[in-house]
């Protein structure tokens, strides 16, 4: 394999070669690789374009801030994902991955051209350029700014794969398995707390598994990590999660972990799921997110080969990967004294270390491994540019005096520059939680401070330097989380060394030469491609505000979340403006930390699966038979049923006239029931709905309406009085959940005084509505102990007995203007009832019907339907079922809000009846009502049609329409505006068929 | 009546998935005086304390709310419990509602019981906090649910019929990887 591979040492398996490919040629690698790691052992930097000026990239990191390393990996056609971090891509056998955003390869991209335009592209840009005119933005502009910009290229076939969720609740969570992690766990655990500990990497250690020479308790820091989950793992109470990153901190400490399953494997089994998204619930959150190297800035600090210190430590601890045979390390910080003394020590020439502190401001273990390594250190060294092409290939070092003044000092040939500017600590998942964030000047970062959550940051995310003070710190935490519930835990202690980072750091731009104006391109933002050119421009053109500054030039949006960018961007605007970091403020970090897949958030949710399938008992009859359904909240209903090539107007013409003429039959179990039962039963419903119910005899049935505090319609139904006691309740099929948990709250808060309470019966009763002049005959065939007759059974009146044998509950009801009946049977006994009447219908001719045969029926008799005929706008007098209100009554919800002078002005819209005048014209529903034809724009509008439809038994259209002072209008002629001509109506009464109500009461 | 076919729900049986036959049942609401009552007239004593569960023979009731229980008894006893009931009753206010047909029960059980249960219900399942005999009415994703644990590793569920089929299919979706 290749000479950057190490012989020996790290995490990866040297006995499992692994094939893959990037852009189509074909390397190997080891399990244990990640991707990125791969192709650096074999000596590939150049991983990407940038963003916006196409700029050729190499892998900075080595965790989830990778900014630049941005691939798809394409494991087939359907399972094609693009923007995948190549520092996370797990390698597998026969993994395949591609670059990004280039045209046509990597090393020759057309688009680079974006670079040497640069001048013209600055901040704000496409903003300033592309205002004129507005409406060519979506047209010309856009798209091909989209094409040249942008990441990787979505799939566009549905995604294959099955994506789990998983509810979950501990003691306490840790997020983060490195060194203070990993205390914390252990402390929580050993106490007997429930825990769950979740790691975004692969494998669990963090920081540990990238350490050469440190130890824990006399063992070498990644084999303590072992031994330590090994105990954890053998816990009962302890669940271990790799693979899973905390994405976001939601209220009242419910975390949302995304777990990827399947990702890293060569051959998935088809019944693991690819990812599962946790929603955890943790009495105590201890967050343990660790710290991220930054990024210095000078010109070329983007070039292939510039990668942070501690990441080119964990490629050659870790991954035993070379990233350089001969580097340049440009120190801000301690860390680089650690990288250089172990890459030495693998074989990688040390250059030069080029501190940009004093010599008298630099101390300790890490200076003096250095030194005692023999190796090169430059004090008061600045870097005043990266120089090369597709890799670096010399760095321009430059000398800090004390008055601050640069002057050139060497050019140092090179293949790697290692940046250690300092670390940030993670502090996304604690600002996220609506924790507060303090500066802390001695750090040069922000730090969690006030928590808003029961959360605690350990470690590098608050701060903490060292391996000693994180597993100390991380140990404290978990015995006091677990300590707090209920576990009472005491910190075990630890015997740590190693070569630690320092506080050290460099927010901002490393000194540069006084002549350079304007500087060469010093990134701030790599994945975003913001400048320190861009910050400067903001700046100068009046942004203040951090806030501003950031949606102006974009450093720090989108998935970045300021991982490698937000102290420098800070620090770069402090010095500007001379004020302090702390001053400038923050910008807040939103969720996710990582991105998270449409899939995770699907979850289950898929297809059928997304929500409900509500079926009636009619259902697979129907299905059976061809009938077309409708989605009615959850509910499937019957549409119509078609007889052979008929189309729907056929069908519903035919079910219509069925009706009508004989009989026909409508599943009608959707709609909502409830049985109000108590001494005080008719009290509530005299207070809850319009109507009087004192007056309602038991046996008897009353349409009722109910309103909203202000006045408006929200539900209505036929109620049934069937005891003094107890009353069944109907409500439409979409309110039956929210008029039932309105009655619980009146009777659990308004209304204690009542004795009386509610059960939803929907589901309990199945209900065949039979409807037409024949169908006492269908149903004298059936049903037994019931008088059905007119006198005994008269409009309105409720009987029990039996049908089939079933014990029955009929109601003498009709929402289609003829006969009717509505057959309530336990609901297991549907089908056979359903059945059964069909049967016994057959001599004369029954017909089913659907929903849209019902709209029609009921329509030609002037009924409304709440939510289609009236919007939530329209009083009991506007949809003119003002009749049905209780006029004695003291009070009833609504009444109140009825007395507005604005419900009781003239001029309101009044549900009308419309003729058009060309009976052979059906409106749309929806369309506007003007009073004369073809207006100069804007119409003047008086009202609109809410339904409309053919009536075959009146042989025309028929619409009803809510129209302005409608019922002094009877007989106007007034207009539907319509894009092909002003349709003339009618305004008529809204019961177009038999007025007088005969056919009802037969 | 009983020889006429009863269509409830299809409810596939599996490893870890029992469907339950017919059932009696009432949702049962009142003060403390009408339970007292209650439970002399069904043999079982209605819990006051709040979620739990207590059974006698084929007889349960269910503490769902602090005036409201489910009772549960053989299918053959809908007529018997009532009219029980409602003679011990009297003139205590209460309300007795037969829900009989309203949902269908199933038992999940098995080693995996409570992790198939947590992929769509939010509550702590760990027997600690929801221990043999804790009863509630909660979630599965979109659907209302009353769970039941029974033993350590069943629950009963209760599920209204038109939601049956969504619950049980995503807890087989649940399930798929447990085949592996």
């Amino acid at each position: 394999m290749s000479a950057l591979r190490t012989a020996a040492g790290g995490r990866i398996d040297r006995t499992q070669r692994l094939t893959f490919t990037f852009d189509g040629r074909r390397y190997q690698g080891f399990a244990g690789d990640t991707l990125a790691s791969a192709l650096l052992a074999n000596g590939v930097h150049l991983m990407g374009r940038s963003f916006k000026y196409h700029r050729p990239r190499g892998v900075l990191g080595a965790g989830a801030e990778e900014p630049n390393a941005l691939v798809t990996v394409n494991r087939d056609i359907a399972r094609h994902t693009p923007n995948l971090r190549a520092t996370q891509v797990e390698l597998y056998d026969g993994l395949v991955a591609e670059s990004q955003h280039r045209w046509p390869s990597l090393t020759f991209d057309v688009g680079a051209i974006n670079n040497l335009l640069s001048p013209f592209l600055p901040a704000g840009f496409y903003n300033k350029t592309f205002m004129w005119p507005r409406s060519a933005w979506h047209k010309v502009w856009e798209p091909p700014i989209r094409a040249a910009a942008g990441l990787g290229v979505a799939p566009t076939l549905p995604d294959p794969d099955r994506y789990a969720q998983q509810f979950a609740h501990c003691d306490v969570l840790v997020v983060g398995a490195g060194p203070a992690g990993l205390a914390a766990a252990l402390a929580a655990a050993t106490a007997g707390a429930r825990v769950i500990l979740c790691d975004e990497q692969a494998e669990m250690g963090g920081s540990l598994l990238s350490e050469r020479d440190a130890t824990i308790d006399g063992q070498p820091a990644a084999a303590w990590a072992d031994a330590t989950l090994a105990r954890l793992a053998a816990m009962k109470r302890v669940r271990l999660l790799p693979r899973t990153t905390a994405f976001g901190y939601f209220p009242h400490n419910n975390i949302g972990l995304s777990e990827r399953i399947t990702e890293h494997l060569a051959q998935p089994s088809p019944s693991a799921p690819r990812e599962r998204m946790w929603q955890v619930r943790a009495h105590e959150v201890v967050i343990a997110t660790g710290a991220i190297e930054r990024p210095l800035l000078f010109p070329g600090n983007d070039l292939p080969g510039v990668m942070l210190a501690s990441a080119a430590r964990t490629y050659l601890n870790r991954y035993g990967v070379r990233v350089g045979t001969r580097a340049v390390i440009a120190a801000g910080s301690d860390s680089a004294f650690a990288a250089a003394v172990d890459l030495a020590a693998a074989g990688i020439q040390i250059a030069a270390i080029a501190d940009v502190r004093a010599p008298n401001a630099v101390d300790g273990p890490g200076l003096a491994a250095a030194r005692a390594a023999g190796l090169p250190i430059r004090s008061s060294a600045t870097v005043l540019a990266a120089t090369g092409k597709l890799r670096i290939a010399a760095v321009k070092l430059g000398s800090v005096a004390s008055n601050g003044n640069v002057s050139p000092t060497e050019t140092l040939a090179c293949d790697v520059l290692l940046m250690s500017g300092g670390f940030t600590p993670s502090v996304h998942l604690h600002s996220q939680s609506r924790g507060k964030l303090a500066f802390n000047e001695e750090l040069g970062a922000f730090v969690p401070a006030a928590t808003a959550e029961r959360s605690r940051s350990v470690g590098s995310c608050r701060g903490i330097n060292g391996l000693a003070a994180s597993l100390e710190d991380g140990a404290v935490a978990g015995a006091a989380a677990a300590t707090a519930t209920g576990h009472a835990a005491t910190a075990p202690r630890f015997v740590a060394s190693a070569l630690d980072a320092g506080i050290d750091g460099v927010p901002g731009a490393l000194p540069q030469l006084a002549a350079a104006i304007p500087p060469a391109k010093a990134f701030v933002d790599f994945q975003n491609d913001v400048t320190t050119r861009d910050l400067a421009l903001a700046r100068r053109e009046g942004f203040e505000s951090i806030e501003h500054i950031k949606r102006y030039t974009t450093t720090g949006m989108a998935t970045d979340q300021g991982k490698t960018s937000g102290l420098n961007a800070l620090g770069f605007v402090a010095a500007e403006s001379d004020r302090r970091i702390g001053e400038v403020g923050l910008t807040t970090y939103r969720m996710p930390y990582t991105p998270v897949t449409f899939g995770a958030f699907a979850g289950f949710a898929r297809g059928d699966q997304f929500d409900p399938v509500r079926k009636t008992p009619s259902h697979d009859w129907t299905v059976a038979r061809g009938g077309v359904f409708e989605d009615v909240g959850m509910w499937k209903r019957t549409r119509f049923f078609p007889l052979g090539r008929e189309d729907m107007h056929a069908a519903v013409d035919r079910e219509c006239l069925g009706v009508r003429n004989s009989v026909g039959m409508f599943d009608a179990s959707t709609l909502g029931k409830i049985e109000v039962v108590g001494k005080d039963a008719a009290e509530f419903l005299n207070r809850f709905y319009v109507n009087n119910w004192s007056s309602l005899a038991p046996g008897r049935s009353r349409y009722g309406i109910l309103l909203r505090d202000d006045g408006f319609v929200y539900d209505d139904g036929v109620i049934g009085r069937l005891a003094a006691d107890r009353f069944h309740v109907t409500t439409t099929t979409g309110g039956a959940a929210r008029v039932f948990g309105m009655m619980e709250d009146y009777i659990q808060t308004e209304w204690t005084d009542l004795s009386v309470w509610i059960t939803s019966t929907t589901e309990q009763w199945s209900v065949v509505a039979v409807q037409g002049p024949r169908a006492r005959d269908v149903l004298t065939k059936l049903v037994t102990g019931i008088d059905l007759s007119p006198t005994a059974l008269p409009h309105m009146a409720i009987a029990h007995g039996e049908i089939c044998g079933i014990p029955l509950m009929l109601f003498r009801v009709s929402f289609s203007g003829e006969l009717g009946f509505e057959v309530n049977v336990p609901a297991d006994y549907g089908t056979l009832v359903w059945e059964a009447i069909h049967d016994a219908g057959q001599e004369f001719g029954i017909t089913p019907y659907g929903t849209e045969a019902m709209h029609v029926l009921r329509a030609e008799k002037g009924y409304i339907i709440v939510g289609q005929d009236t919007d939530g706008t329209m009083t009991p007098d506007d949809a003119a079922v003002a009749w049905a209100i209780g006029k004695t009554k003291p009070d009833f919800i609504g009444k109140r809000g009825l007395e507005r002078p604005a419900l009781k002005a003239a001029g309101r819209k009044q549900l009308v009846g419309l003729q058009t005048v060309d009976p052979k014209v059906v409106l749309e529903e929806g369309a506007q009502v003007v009073v004369t034809a073809n207006q100069p724009v804007p119409y003047v509008m008086i009202g609109y049609v809410t339904s409309s439809y053919h009536s075959a038994a009146l042989g025309r259209s028929i619409a009803l329409a809510a129209v302005a002072d409608g019922r002094a209008r009877m007989g106007e002629i007034l207009y539907v505006a319509m894009p092909g001509g002003d349709i003339p109506v009618k305004i008529v009464s809204p019961v177009f068929y038999d007025p007088q109500g005969a056919r009802i009461n037969v | 009546m009983s020889k006429l076919k009863r269509h409830p729900p299809h409810i596939d049986r599996r490893d870890w998935l029992a469907p339950l036959p017919a059932a009696t049942r009432f949702s049962f609401r009142g003060s403390s005086e009408a339970a007292a009552a209650a439970s002399r007239a069904l043999g079982v004593e209605l819990s006051q304390v709040a979620c739990r569960a207590h059974v006698a023979g084929e007889r349960a009731a269910l503490w769902l709310g602090p005036d409201e229980q489910l009772l549960i008894g053989a299918e053959s006893e809908a007529a018997t419990l009532r009219d029980s009931l409602t003679v011990a009753l009297g003139d205590i206010p209460h309300s007795l509602v037969d829900i009989s047909h309203r949902q269908v029960a199933f038992v999940v059980h098995g080693a995996h019981a409570e992790w198939l249960l947590q992929s769509g219900c939010p509550l702590d399942l760990e027997l600690s906090h929801f221990p043999v005999g804790m009863c509630t009415r909660t979630v599965f994703l979109k659907a209302e649910i009353v769970l039941w644990r029974t033993a350590p590793d069943t629950f009963r569920l209760e599920v209204w019929r038109s939601f049956a089929e969504y619950v049980t299919s995503l807890l087989a979706e649940a399930a798929i990887e447990l085949s592996a």
